[in-house]
């Protein structure tokens, strides 16, 4: 089946590329072989961050290149890295506190809360909402909230107050999960008795059967229900 | 997101989803039989793709030679050398370390991290960016026996059933007993796992458990650890370096037959730099990207194996190479994200697979070889698939169903990752099921390691998906990132631990030009493909 192909500018380049590409595979399509700006290629690892303007809108428009369509007249750039610093910290020396936040990361209080990150959010979290809730020493909300964060670098591209959102996160997201959110007891249990050899034996025992003997207490094993 | 007539299910495919929607109520009440040992070997026989005999060859030279695997491999694994052993210059060293970690994935970060426990300077070489790597994109979960009515033992029969009661027993015991500690540790971190308000971690069912022990962090398990894991490393930059960019394409050895460290080719610039390292860790992931029969695969950009072509060269065995993991359920539609992981996690939380008429013709829990072959059998043998525009064939798996059983908003809270992917083609999971077919997700095998990671060549360790034994013939679900980072820190504290006793020789390529050597007698010098092969070439071939 001939389709008609449609003009994409890569870089301001014009190529012509079947429709319904991902913009990701029209520029292979064009001849590029990536090295940059391209990884896990399903829309988790945050590598193919683009950005683009259609033809006659004065919008600037944001995707990861492997999971947005082309369009015709489409111009982009994708954005393979962009510079945030990151602060230097032992998570096991921190206290989950506003303070810890504010202290590895003063400029957290320069955020104007202007929305720019959360325009430009390709996962369509509500950044600015996050950074309100850091400012607050929210940590909890902030680790809640951000936890689809695949830390493509937009938000830091865009900001005006030249914040490192994504590297707040993280430290939030960490603090909560080590320090706020509860321990699992049930864990810690389980975790001496093993180290008490508690189950060694058991081990051994399932270790010295023979194959026949193994395949049929797996054939008859209960299986907790649903 | 707006509709423009090319998003969503189009009418025909819509026709079979009013048949799933009108089925749906009396499913919810029915639980489709699991397969009998029985059936199970039957099915597998006949509709697995590890049995399509064409599809394999006897590799020729080096450890495995006489052993089968899949034509792409195999042509890897015979593959010519990318560097000329007489051409490059072995006494300017460019870095110098304790502990080389080949490869920035989750098994690589963990290796990193123990090793530099143990005192050791770490380097972390890795292709592209750190964290590019198949544990960012794993979805479901990690298994660990940590609930009351729930053993290491019982997660070890689960593993060798699982894999066909062929996986190296002692492999397995480690990776059962480490498990909980794994889960702790990674907790320490600041890991954020699904949790009850008391602390309890959030358990369910996967493929083949006879335990709820798969434990979760939304729909994001995978990235979630990976990240964690990246920053931490990132919190020692004094003792850990990383350089991206810049994959293995060699391992150097030394005059005493140590394993030396390795060749790193910068991607950008095409420079070689020399690392020599007193330990080395392989941590360099699978091979989806050899798309093995043609599948598509939701591995990432750089799954390429080059680590089992570099540990072949210098000697290492290979285990299990002859078969790998086609995830049942990968994206069939639409073509924009087609063979992308649609996680277990889905039929973990009660979706069923149904056909085009709407009907099911497998328990969605059986292993996935097992459920992967039923699929197939669905649509190629019994014409039960449903068809795209673009001709690809799928089943349905019927997401809505899980709102109706644990209540509305479980699938937005439990699954946001699919919820997204398919919202930015305008397929709403939370009412409308999606089309799925087995895809090429896990290389069972790789080089055969004992618990610590060793290799049995002097040096080298391997850890991860590269590594092969502890799965057997199938792996679970769950137990792979489970893998990646309980053989990540057993490994990355042998190799610290290793570090401090090593005498390192003379560098050399010696092994390089054996194997040229090898290759020449065999009369496949001139044929032979240059490996590893480092990136997939997905380029229209362009004048």
């Amino acid at each position: 089946m001939a389709e008609e192909l449609v003009p994409v500018y890569i870089m301001g380049k014009r190529y012509d590329v079947p429709p319904g590409l991902t913009i990701m595979k029209a520029m292979e399509y064009a001849g590029y072989r990536l090295v940059r700006g391209v990884g896990c290629r399903a829309g988790f690892c945050g590598a193919c961050a683009t950005v683009y303007r259609l033809a006659g809108d004065y919008r600037l428009r944001v995707g990861l290149a492997c999971q947005t369509v082309v369009e015709p007249g489409m111009y982009l750039a994708q954005i393979p890295f962009y510079p945030a610093p990151r602060a230097q910290y032992d998570i096991t020396q921190l206290q989950p506190t506003f303070g810890t936040l504010v202290s590895l990361y003063p400029e957290l209080l320069r955020c104007l809360g202007c929305g720019t990150c959360t325009k430009v959010c390709p996962q369509e979290l509500d950044v600015k909402d996050i950074m309100a809730r850091a400012m607050r020493g929210d940590i909890a909300g902030v680790a809640d909230k951000s936890f689809d964060c695949i830390m493509c670098g937009m938000c830091v591209s865009r900001c005006p107050a030249e914040e490192a959102q994504y590297n707040i996160f993280i430290l939030a997201r960490r603090l909560y999960g080590r320090y706020i959110a509860p321990r699992a007891q049930h864990l810690a249990k389980r975790v001496q008795e093993i180290e008490a050899g508690l189950y060694d034996q058991d081990i051994q025992r399932l270790k010295s059967l023979s194959n026949a003997e193994l395949r049929q207490l797996y054939n008859t094993r209960d299986i907790e229900p649903e | 997101m707006e509709w423009d007539g090319k998003m969503g299910y189009p009418p025909e495919m819509r026709e079979s989803i009013k048949k799933v929607e009108a089925s749906r109520p009396a499913r919810l009440h029915e639980t489709f039989p699991m397969m009998s040992p029985q059936e199970k070997e039957e099915i597998l026989r006949r509709f697995h793709p590890d049995y399509i005999a064409s599809a394999f060859r006897e590799i020729r030279i080096g450890p495995n030679k006489g052993d089968r695997t899949p034509h792409e491999l195999a042509d890897l694994l015979e593959g010519r050398p990318l560097i000329d052993p007489d051409k490059l210059d072995l006494e300017q060293v460019d870095y110098d370390t304790d502990v080389l970690v080949i490869g920035g994935g989750g098994a690589g970060s963990a290796a990193a991290l123990l090793a530099r426990e143990q005192g050791a300077k770490v380097i972390i070489a890795t292709k592209l960016r750190h964290g590019d790597a198949n544990t960012m994109m794993a979805q479901g979960g990690i298994q660990a026996a940590d609930k009351e009515n729930d053993s290491p033992a019982i997660h070890y029969l689960d593993v060798m059933g699982g894999g066909h009661f062929v996986n190296d027993p002692d492999l397995v015991e480690a990776l059962v007993r480490d498990a909980p500690l794994v889960i702790q540790w990674l907790e320490s971190l600041g890991c954020m796992f699904d949790k009850e308000p008391d602390g309890t971690l959030i358990t369910i069912h996967g493929g083949g458990t006879s335990r709820k022990r798969m434990h979760s962090a939304r729909d994001y398990s995978g990235a979630e650890i990976m990240r964690t894991l990246r920053d931490e490393v990132r919190s020692h930059p004094e003792d850990i370096t990383v350089l991206e960019f810049s994959p293995a394409i060699e391992l150097l050895m030394d005059d005493k037959g140590q394993v030396a460290g390795a060749v790193l080719q910068n991607l950008e610039t095409g420079e070689h730099l020399v690392v020599r390292a007193k330990a080395t860790i392989i941590a360099t992931g699978g091979s989806g990207r050899l798309h093995y029969q043609g599948y598509p695969t939701t591995n990432h950009h750089g799954a390429t194996g080059d680590g089992l072509v570099l540990a072949y060269r210098a000697g290492a065995r290979l285990a299990f190479i002859d078969t790998m993991q086609y995830h049942p359920t990968g994206a069939a539609y639409p073509e924009q994200i087609l063979g992308l992981l649609v996680t277990e996690k889905v039929r973990g939380l009660g979706a069923q697979v149904v056909n085009v008429d709407g009907e099911q013709f497998v328990f969605p829990r059986e292993t996935r070889d097992v459920e992967a072959s039923a699929i197939i059998r669905e649509c190629v043998e019994r014409g039960k698939g449903v068809r795209t525009p673009t001709g690809m064939v799928g089943v349905w798996l019927d997401s809505p169903m899980i709102d109706m059983i644990h209540g509305p908003g479980t699938i937005a809270r439990a699954l946001p990752a699919m919820v997204r992917q398919f919202g930015r083609f305008g397929i709403d999971i939370t009412k409308e099921p999606m089309l799925v077919y087995p895809t090429l997700h896990y290389q069972n095998g790789g080089v055969a390691i004992r618990p610590d990671g060793f290799t049995g060549i002097p040096g080298l360790f391997v850890a991860g998906e590269a590594s092969g034994g502890v799965h057997g013939r199938n792996r679970l679900m769950g137990n792979s990132l489970l893998d990646v980072v309980v053989f990540g820190r057993r490994a990355g504290r042998a190799a610290g631990q290793l570090a401090k006793e090593v005498r390192l020789g003379r560098l050399t390529l010696e092994h390089v030009r054996a194997w040229n050597q090898q290759l020449a007698q065999a009369g496949l010098l001139e044929t032979a493909k240059p490996s590893p092969q480092v990136l997939p070439d997905y380029t229209r071939k362009i004048r």
